[in-house]
């Protein structure tokens, strides 16, 4: 699950990761208030108005502005919150942001030069275990670090036995560059990063960038973090901070159903049990001439509820023309899952009006077939996966 | 021969008598699988299925002599129980409970790194040895005996494809469901090596999804090794979309190197016949083993 950049900036203050401080606004009325108290907590001139979306790049697109006095925080915060931002991560219509966050000025003049630096905490999937990822190349893109500079990017794999070690949060401060207060500094913030990521139960942490100030404090300036889903019944604080409006519409009413669900571009819906299998009906469908509209797991029960269901999230999709039904029938049998469709589509009155590929395989097939096809009912069936491949190709052309 | 299970495996069902445990406990009895008990803790010293209920694990292997374990326990405890199964002496341990919180398995997997155990998923369907043992989820009479030995992320795409071999007219040595997510205790390479070193397979079947890199990696070895036993692969994914999970909590594309392009590739350079089409797995199968 992933978080708005003040959420994981909670998270991570939370465990006494220093952040470049900032508060939530709606409206640029708001903003201004924010603006205010900010510049009285911590005495900041400017503020930087950030656009809240879950999507990077958001500079690129015009959703990071710095503000010089008030006024400006009231223009921009109007301009930003109700905005479609596009970015390099967003599709061609963009995310509608609906708040900012007002944030202080960390980039001031002092006693010596600001520096960016980079850092993630992510899974090593080939170990199996965490790992900390850092460059000197901060503020960048850090894809294009790895495809020009890979040299000046540096891992350190953590024992989950132990935990991060002391003398790895030195070496990732060494790594940097870094000496003096800054060199401290950079030790107690991976060492407190590190114990948020591990105690949050998170799967994902990029901090870009890490920030050195002037006066040799070392913060996130930005907080990208993503939340394990499988660990959130036991971080229902988290899982609290979910924000809907940043999700697809149809996925957010599916899972409420309890179904798996990917919106993607194309015209053939598809319905299948397991995700493996889901994934390869979704290929057959590209090779036998549709496009996937989505990737839907109905799971191990598909009995006519939740058949209905299913077609009913398939079919919110206005693009979808044909709509395959994938079922390998183990211990679900198949003819129980013929007669969920059919009954499934009775339910539905006409609310169908594409054309429907039933192929279910596997427990008592033929019977299943037969169910189909005395159905009366404008399905077509297959037993073969070839076979509903070429029947999704004839309904196609 | 075979691998992991056969008739003369002593299994025990961790988490025997809550509704998952029970239902495809009786399954495997039913299949012929020699179950020979269960753990619950709280509940042991009585009967379940014809079986005893022991509360701990360590009991099982010393009452009843356990060396394998099919793991039901909710997702909560289930890293739990792998740790308790390895520290018991088991020496299989299958785990089928699917979302379990990756930091656990970060803690299970190192914990069980070098005991003398082998994890199969979490999150898999399990392996059936035909005619032997059944120790998973999967429906028994898709896998008929024979010669194909089979490596799959994937619950019923694994059935699939076995169910395509069998129409071919062969069968299954034994299919090893490796499970779907980012963490898993025997990788590809693993399975395909077992796979490879047991002399009644003369072919595997590799089946992977986007997402990590275990499939390059069983392909890198299956070249250096020499084989001449044919491997047939097929990656599912080609049309999910970059940055979302399908399903699967490891089944993500995270760069160029692991999306179902960049893995096919990869494995046609090391050898492995790679079919694009997923119904074509079996015709595959029947070619290469002329």
């Amino acid at each position: 699950m992933n978080l708005h950049e003040y959420q994981g900036k909670e998270i991570l203050a939370s465990f006494g990761v220093r952040i470049q401080r900032g508060i939530v606004a709606h409206n640029s009325k708001e903003a201004v208030e924010a603006a205010k108290q900010l510049t009285a907590e911590t005495g900041t001139g400017w503020h930087v108005i950030k656009a809240q979306v879950h999507a990077g790049g958001r500079g690129k697109g015009g959703g990071v502005k710095l503000a010089k006095n008030l006024k400006e925080v009231e223009e921009i915060a109007g301009n930003i919150i109700g905005m479609n931002l596009i970015t390099p991560q967003t599709s061609a219509a963009g995310k509608k942001v609906h708040q900012v966050l007002v944030a202080e000025d960390v980039y001031y003049p002092g006693d010596s030069e600001t520096n960016e630096f980079y850092m993630s905490v992510l899974l090593n999937r080939g170990t199996g275990r965490n790992m900390i990822m850092y460059s000197t190349e901060g503020g960048m893109d850090i894809e294009e670090v790895a495809e020009s500079t890979p040299h000046l990017i540096f891992t350190e794999e953590i024992d989950p036995a132990t935990g991060l070690l002391p003398f790895q949060a030195r070496k990732i401060a060494f790594n940097l560059g870094l000496s003096g207060t800054a060199f401290k500094e950079m030790t107690k913030f991976v060492s407190a990063l590190y114990k948020a990521y591990v105690e949050s139960d998170s799967s994902m942490f990029e901090i870009n960038p890490v920030l050195k100030t002037s006066d040799d404090k070392i913060m996130a300036v930005d907080a990208k973090v993503s939340i394990d889903d499988n660990a959130l019944f036991r971080r229902k604080q988290y899982a609290e901070m979910r924000d809907l409006r940043e999700e697809n519409p149809i996925e957010v009413e599916a899972r409420a159903v309890g179904l798996n669900y990917v919106d993607l571009d194309g015209n053939v819906g598809c319905m299948v049990n397991g995700a493996g299998l889901a994934m390869a009906t979704m290929d057959l469908i590209k090779m036998a001439g549709g496009e996937p509209a989505n990737f839907l797991d109905v799971g191990g029960t598909a009995d006519a509820k939740r058949v209905e269901e299913a077609f009913r999230i398939i079919l919110k999709d206005e693009g979808v023309k044909a709509i395959l039904i994938n079922i390998f029938g183990g211990i679900v049998r198949c003819d129980r899952v013929a007669q969920g469709v059919v009954d499934a589509y009775k339910n539905m009155g006409d609310a169908i009006k594409v054309p429907i590929i039933v192929r279910l395989q596997g427990t008592n097939a033929e019977l299943a077939k037969e169910i189909i096809d005395n159905s009366g009912l404008a399905v077509h069936s297959a037993v073969q996966f070839q076979e509903a491949a070429d029947k999704v190709k004839e309904v196609l052309s | 021969m075979s691998v992991l299970v056969n008739k003369d495996s002593k299994i025990i069902v961790q988490g025997f008598t809550g509704s998952e445990g029970t239902f495809h406990a009786e399954q495997m009895i039913e299949y012929g699988t020699n179950v020979v008990g269960g753990v619950t803790p709280g509940k042991g010293g009585q009967e379940h299925l014809g079986r005893p209920v022991f509360n701990t694990v360590e009991e099982a292997v010393e009452k009843v002599g356990a060396d394998t374990t099919i793991i039901f326990v909710p997702p909560a405890f289930a890293a739990d129980a792998i740790m308790e199964a390895a520290s018991a002496g088991i020496k299989v341990i299958i785990t089928i409970t699917e979302g379990i919180p990756v930091a656990d398995m970060v803690k299970a997997s190192n914990y069980i790194k070098h005991m003398d155990c082998r994890l199969v998923g979490p999150n898999c369907p399990g392996v059936i040895t035909p005619g032997e043992a059944k120790v998973g989820i999967m429906p028994g009479f898709v896998f008929k005996k024979g010669n194909v030995g089979i490596v799959s992320k994937s619950g019923t795409l694994t059935y699939e494809a076995a169910d395509q071999v069998v129409r071919q007219g062969l069968g299954i040595t034994t299919a090893i469901g490796i499970g779907g997510d980012p963490i898993i205790g025997t990788t590809t390479k693993e399975a395909v090596e077992l796979l490879i070193n047991d002399p009644e397979t003369e072919c595997v079947v590799m089946i992977g999804e986007i997402g990590g890199q275990l499939e390059a990696d069983a392909a890198k070895w299956y070249k250096e090794s020499g084989s001449k036993k044919p491997v047939v692969g097929f990656i599912a994914g080609e049309t999910a979309p970059a940055g979302r999970t399908m399903g699967h909590a490891g089944a993500i594309v995270g760069g160029s190197d692991d999306t179902a392009q960049a893995k096919k590739k990869i494995m046609r350079e090391h050898g492995i016949h790679v079919v694009d089409s997923p119904a074509e797995i079996g015709l595959k199968v029947k070619e290469v083993m002329g």
